[in-house]
């Protein structure tokens, strides 16, 4: 009776000492992040409050269409601005005004998903004067001016489908491009309904390089360039040395249409696609494009009519390249490459095969000579390849798993992301060694540095963006927040410092220096600038007027009342047109506009601007109008009301806004 | 000495006399109000904005008949000035600087009576009406009103006129102690 007491007694020591012993051996289990972690992070990131970051953080919204701006290092939300996608806190693609700010040749198109922020530059460093980003699906590219932190300007790209390669800037912004994501058949209705299994033999892939206008963002496509039935994922401008050259990442050089991540894997090496653009340009110069058919639009806000203006385009200048010559050349790559990024110096050009065990990178000064001597492995569809090997400055071997995009520190150094492996990786760009990795949280995507693309790197923070992040924030249901990572580059090894969350998912971002931005901030629009044709510069001028079925509504506000606050003579079947202008002239005082059952969203007028919300009354009887932006100690008693009386009715059109003294 | 006085009051007509500085919890960044010989400027839009609610009056240029004969009083003063320089009468020097003083005196008085009337005759209808609160700004120095902090002072022009005032009595006394010493030496 004993012995069998004596086992069991044996075996839960046993088991008991099992236990004890994982839990005393906890390296056997993988490190957590609060190992990363160092106890001076958060030292490094505090921006004590009433205190300024030093950079601020463009950051794609991605599905949602929009940018968020962040303030480094403290990963504050300072912005969204509305972009692509219309946005019912300010209005944006709403009012009157803004709407022409979102045509298309497909019509009103009020979403999109943006991806890469780009800065404007001069002498391949940031001006902080605009930002760029481009419209994944319908394809499109839009211009951010920094003054205002509003959407200045929109391009439609024609013959393209999936504008992913975009909207990468020249070292002085003479052109930002826009390579097209999926190849497809142009020309006439009939050229373009063909069967999609002749991919082959139908489909085509376009780069185009846009202009815009240095004083007025106004933008339009100087030239396409015709290229073979490939796909185009990123591309990076040449600088220095390499100065007038432009690089695109290809992939699906085996031109496949369907289960493309099987059939477009199968290649061992796809290209960098190099494009001598200041040939391209002279080509264009001397004529020896082609005007082809291309429908188009191009959108641009004028700010003193406080309105969008859009101009049409029914054709584009193309370049072929295989008819020109000189102009663009592949060079081979491993394997699927997304990053297709130039070091400060202009001299390497690295690409990153996203299924690639190694990262190449490339010397222009070997692409050059390699041009000069026609050391071509052969052509692609007319277009020269030239030798891996030729040029080649070198590989760096086992980086990690999935690479993904690189940027620089301005110290030789460079730093990949390694979507598969999560991971940052940073080597040097002469040695080709790696010297340091630092895990990331999770599933990287793109990173960037301050200044990283450009010139002139502040090599002080890699900042990873990240596709999952399963356990790192307080969940919220399936739908969980997308995420960055702040990490301190200062030291030979690379630092966590800090998590936060962005808005939409956060592909590509771009951090510049605040202070040449913080200077130039507008802080009001001035009321004697205004030149919107319904713009009432004092009370003085409010006045309703019928024009038909329409009742016209010049309205003002001030802290803290609407003239006109009671309208009478709105008649059912009339569209009422509330033409509100903001007189305030003071910094950060908006008034918000909102009337019951509007079927579009508010209006956020900024002081001294116009906007218009188009109104159609759907019931008799007398409506309601408010202030929805807290304007002051009396913004409650911001209200007025405007009476809708039926169709027939011979009510007299009449506002008023009437004091205790007039009665 | 004195034609350089003379001509100096001349510079009062381009520069601000005086000055009304506010902040607040949210203006931190500040308002001023400055005022010249024939007009306001400065954020005078931005404090009429905010004055309306407890019914003070809307400043404007057009209130303030002082604008148009003060430029005049101004050169006149200075006339008067460059006359006594050029004659070399010592009673013209006293005179000048009697009028200078009384005009000084009068400026005060004037600004202090509309400063008085700006405060105190609200508008009946105004929107915050607090018991017995008036808002006269101070003459010179600070004062708080309501969530302001107002800091009145003589901005250049004042100075200006300071001067001028502090170097016709140094003048005077000049001539004077030489005039007693001439005096007690004959």
């Amino acid at each position: 009776m004993k012995r069998p007491l004596l086992m069991t007694g044996g075996i839960l020591a046993a088991v008991g000492s099992g236990f004890f012993l994982m839990n005393a051996l906890p390296s056997c289990k993988p490190k957590t992040t609060q190992a990363m972690v160092t106890g001076n992070a958060a030292e490094k990131v505090y921006v004590k409050p009433g205190s300024y970051d030093e950079f601020y953080d463009f950051v794609s919204g991605g599905f949602s269409g929009q940018m968020s701006v962040y303030g480094l290092p403290s990963g504050r939300l300072l912005r969204r601005i509305p972009v692509f996608s219309q946005d019912p806190e300010t209005g944006y693609g709403y009012s009157e005004e803004t709407k022409p700010m979102l045509m298309t040749s497909h019509g009103f198109i009020p979403w999109d998903d943006a991806h890469h922020p780009e800065m404007s530059m001069t002498d391949g460093s940031h001006d902080g004067k605009w930002v760029f980003i481009n419209g994944n699906n319908t394809p499109r590219v839009a211009l951010i001016d920094l003054t205002t932190f509003r959407t200045k300007s929109i391009i439609e790209i024609p013959n393209s489908a999936g504008n992913h390669s975009s909207p990468f800037s020249t070292p002085n912004t003479e052109y930002v491009v826009a390579g097209t994501r999926f190849s497809i058949p142009m020309g006439t209705d009939a050229e373009r309904d063909v069967p999609i299994d002749s991919y082959k033999a139908n489909f085509k892939g376009t780069v185009s390089f846009i202009h815009p206008e240095k004083e007025t963002g106004k933008m339009s496509i100087a030239f396409q360039i015709k290229t073979p039935g490939i796909d185009f994922d990123l591309a990076h401008s040449g600088k220095g040395p390499s100065e007038g050259w432009m690089f695109f990442s290809c992939y699906n050089t085996e031109k496949a249409h369907s289960l493309l991540e099987v059939n477009a894997s199968q290649n061992d090496k796809d290209f960098i696609m190099a494009v001598n653009w200041k040939k391209a340009e002279q080509y264009a110069k001397e004529g020896r494009g082609k005007k082809v058919a291309g429908k188009y639009y191009s959108n641009w806000w004028n700010g003193s009519t406080h309105s969008a203006e859009n101009t049409t385009y029914n054709e584009v200048l193309q370049l072929d390249p295989v008819e020109l010559g000189d102009l663009i050349y592949f060079m081979p790559c491993p394997k699927s490459p997304h990053g297709c990024d130039v070091d400060p110096s202009g001299r390497y050009i690295v690409g990153s095969g996203k299924l690639a065990a190694l990262l190449p990178v490339f010397s222009f000064e070997k692409i050059q000579a390699a041009i000069a001597a026609k050391d071509y492995e052969g052509e692609y569809d007319g277009i020269p390849v030239l030798k891996y090997e030729s040029v080649l400055h070198g590989e760096v071997k086992k980086p990690g798993l999935g690479p993904l995009h690189t940027e620089f520190d301005g110290n030789g150094n460079a730093y990949t992301s390694m979507f598969v492996s999560s991971e940052i990786v940073k080597w040097n760009l002469e040695s080709l060694e790696v010297l340091d990795r630092i895990p990331t949280y999770y599933s990287i995507g793109h990173l960037s540095i301050p200044g990283g693309d450009s010139r002139t790197p502040y090599g002080k923070y890699v900042i990873a963006y990240n596709k999952i992040t399963k356990d790192r924030y307080l969940p919220t249901g399936p739908e969980l927040t997308q995420s960055a990572q702040l990490y301190s580059i200062e030291g030979d090894k690379m630092e966590l410092l800090l998590d936060f969350p962005t808005t939409g998912e956060p592909h590509y971002a771009q951090a510049t220096p605040a202070e040449p931005i913080r200077e130039r901030s507008v802080k009001f629009f001035r009321l004697e600038d205004n030149m919107h044709p319904f713009a009432a510069k004092g009370e003085k001028e409010t006045k309703v007027e019928r024009r038909g079925k329409e009742v016209h509504v010049w309205m003002t506000t001030i802290r803290s009342h609407f003239t006109p606050d009671n309208i009478e003579g709105v008649k059912m079947g009339d569209d009422v047109y509330f033409h509100v202008t903001n007189l305030e002239q003071d910094w950060d005082v908006p008034h918000g506009f909102a009337v019951i059952g509007a079927g579009t969203a508010e209006l956020l007028i900024m002081p001294g601007e116009t906007q218009t919300l188009k109104w159609t009354p759907d019931r008799i009887g007398v409506q309601t109008f408010y202030c929805t932006d807290f304007c002051s100690a009396l913004h409650q008693e911001m209200q007025g009301y405007i009476r809708v009386s039926p169709a027939g009715s011979n009510v007299t059109l009449k506002a008023s806004t009437s004091s205790v003294d007039a009665s | 000495m004195i034609a350089i006085s003379a001509l100096a009051l001349l510079v009062l007509l381009f520069v601000p006399i005086w000055r009304i500085d506010l902040t607040a919890p949210q203006y931190p960044e500040g308002m001023t109000m400055q005022i010249h010989a024939d007009h306001f400027s400065g954020d005078v839009e931005k404090i009429n904005g905010l004055n309306h609610y407890i019914g003070m009056a809307h400043i404007e240029n057009d209130m303030f008949p002082e604008f148009t004969y003060l430029p005049k009083v101004i050169v006149a003063l200075s006339v008067l000035g460059l006359v006594a320089s050029l004659w070399g009468k010592r009673i013209l020097l006293v005179l000048g600087l009697i009028t200078l003083t009384l005009f000084g005196l009068w400026a005060l008085y004037d600004m202090y009576t509309w400063g008085y009337h700006y405060g105190h005759d609200l508008d009946p209808h105004a929107a915050i009406k607090i018991e017995g609160m008036a808002y006269q700004p101070p003459l010179i120095g600070h004062k708080q009103l309501l969530n302001f902090n107002a800091w009145s002072a003589p901005d250049i022009g004042g100075w200006v006129l300071f001067g001028v005032m502090g170097l016709l009595a140094g003048v005077y006394f000049l001539e004077w102690r030489e005039l007693r010493r001439k005096r007690s030496k004959t």
